[in-house]
């Protein structure tokens, strides 16, 4: 039997972070991370990224950090069953482990259009090889299909188009990126997807696909039909919680949390993808995020909360998307808004403040090139974590400085 | 030979703020805090190649605009994780109201 100590199940952004975030922190008992793929835990959102970064495996942290840290780190070994009564985790080989605390940072799994067969021609997105087989079809003459208008499909077609791809994108709703884009922004990137060549389909359904050798057919419900050389499905990710459920934990969306991120078992926690969580900010509406800076900042507080500290985990959701040469940023959860405030930082970037009925500002999102709106959209975070009502002539007005504001 | 390099008016930087400076296929940020001193790091930061100078100052500490790396732009120490790799920084000095860093 393995000894007891800190375990995380789970070697993504989340569970690495909180790994190392328990030693800077100065625990000194055992630390295990278990991943279930076999690299070094790398990072996930260059996968879907344009550029040199998207060639290669980019690990979160250099392999040697982790011995130097203490960390035993399990590349390639799954958790088949976890009994909590006797806090004992079974692996599909190995030794049984026994843990004080755990963490469960099991991510999420893209979901999955039924009767496919998945890695030939159609693909989804989560990992590096599936990264890479998606990269195969991004050349010249090849057309990639792509399903859904998230922001997985939205940054693999940007990537498509950078490297020669035809690609035709399909997204049933109306528009893409209904989930937490408000339309202006929403669709100004999709007219500069149709300006770089992408083919974007919205409103339709799928009536059928099939693959055969040579290419995959997708027939839509109005009739038109195409053959790609490949097809992503990115329709979104469904939280890991197998072993959770399993356990008897309580699932809302994903493994339940308190504002501490623990469990509705007092000795296991969990963060990332894997969990949703009551948001501070918003009257303790429960929300699950799938984004890098939720997962690190989760990390580091169960890493806390594990230790026997009482720390309230109150970020405002934040998360970005490149695209071409455009950065979206998104502080905050728009849907209780019921005006908004438009600041035009310059001729190609503009920021959108959201208020409530109360003159609270609720969420800020901004689209840009580089970095034009990183800096107003980080303080319109400070003032959404600080429950502020801004005037909004003020936010409208670019020569105010929204630091001036907090 | 180290070479002292004019980059601006000193007033062309705010209080508590960063801009960017280009200079012989480099680039910095130069930065003025809130005690009005005057200070220069490396322009990208350490973590992933995007410029500082898009990002926050609070303080004594640069947020950088991606990711919410922290570095002390008078020390260039890295304030933990995602960025551990600290920042190089400049020498500056202010002298007939323009801002000089030292390069080279």
């Amino acid at each position: 039997m393995g000894s007891s100590g800190m375990v995380i199940v789970g070697a993504g952004e989340a569970g690495v972070r909180a790994a190392f975030a328990l030693r800077e922190q100065g625990y000194q008992g055992t630390v295990t991370l278990i991943g279930d793929e076999t690299h070094l835990p790398y990072e996930r959102p260059p996968l879907s990224k344009t550029g040199a970064e998207a060639e290669s495996v980019r690990p979160i942290v250099a392999e040697a950090r982790f011995a130097e840290a203490g960390i035993t780190l399990f590349r390639g070994r799954k958790v088949t069953a976890m009994d909590t009564a006797g806090h004992t985790l079974a692996l599909c080989e190995g030794d049984p482990l026994t843990y004080t605390r755990l963490l469960l940072a099991t991510g999420a799994s893209p979901r999955r259009l039924p009767g496919l067969e998945y890695g030939k021609r159609v693909h989804v997105l989560r990992t590096v090889e599936q990264a890479a087989a998606i990269r195969q079809v991004m050349r010249d003459g090849q057309h990639l299909a792509i399903l859904g208008g998230g922001f997985i499909g939205l940054e693999l077609a940007a990537m498509g188009r950078a490297l020669g791809a035809m690609v035709t994108l399909i997204e049933v709703q109306r528009r893409v990126l209904m989930r937490g884009v408000p339309e202006p922004l929403a669709l100004a990137l999709q007219t500069r997807h149709h300006y770089e060549g992408v083919n974007i389909i919205c409103g339709v359904g799928i009536q059928a696909i099939a693959e055969d050798k040579a290419s995959v057919s997708i027939a839509l419900a109005d009739g038109r039909r195409m053959d790609a050389d490949a097809l992503v499905v990115g329709i979104g990710a469904e939280p890991n919680t197998a072993l959770a459920a399993e356990a008897g934990l309580v699932l809302e969306n994903g493994i339940a949390v308190d504002d501490h991120l623990r469990t509705s078992d007092p000795d296991i926690f969990a963060a990332g993808d894997c969990c949703s969580y009551p948001v501070a900010a918003y009257g303790g509406r429960r929300v699950r995020l799938e984004s890098w800076r939720n997962a690190q900042e989760q990390g580091n507080v169960a890493a806390a909360n594990m230790m026997g500290n009482a720390e309230a985990f109150d970020a405002v959701p934040w998360f970005w998307s490149d695209q071409y040469d455009l950065t979206l940023q998104v502080a905050g959860l728009s849907d209780g808004a019921t005006s908004t405030v438009s600041r035009s930082v310059s001729a190609e970037a503009e920021i959108l403040f959201h208020l409530d009925a109360d003159g609270r500002l609720v969420a800020a999102s901004g689209l840009g090139p580089g970095g034009a709106v990183a800096r107003d959209i980080r303080l319109a975070e400070m003032l959404i974590s600080r429950r502020a009502h801004p005037d909004p002539a003020a936010l409208a007005d670019p020569s105010v400085k929204l630091k001036s504001l907090l | 030979m180290s070479t002292w390099i004019d980059v601006c008016d000193r007033h062309e930087i705010d209080e508590e703020d960063v801009i960017r400076f280009d200079h012989d296929g480099k680039s910095f940020a130069i930065y003025r805090s809130p005690e009005d001193s005057y200070h220069a790091t490396a322009g990208h930061c350490t973590h992933e190649n995007v410029h500082l100078a898009d990002g926050l100052v609070m303080d004594d500490i640069i947020e950088c605009p991606k990711h919410n790396g922290r570095f002390n732009y008078k020390t260039g120490e890295a304030k933990g994780a995602p960025v551990c790799v600290n920042l190089k920084t400049y020498q500056v000095k202010v002298e007939g109201g323009r801002v000089f860093i030292q390069v080279g």
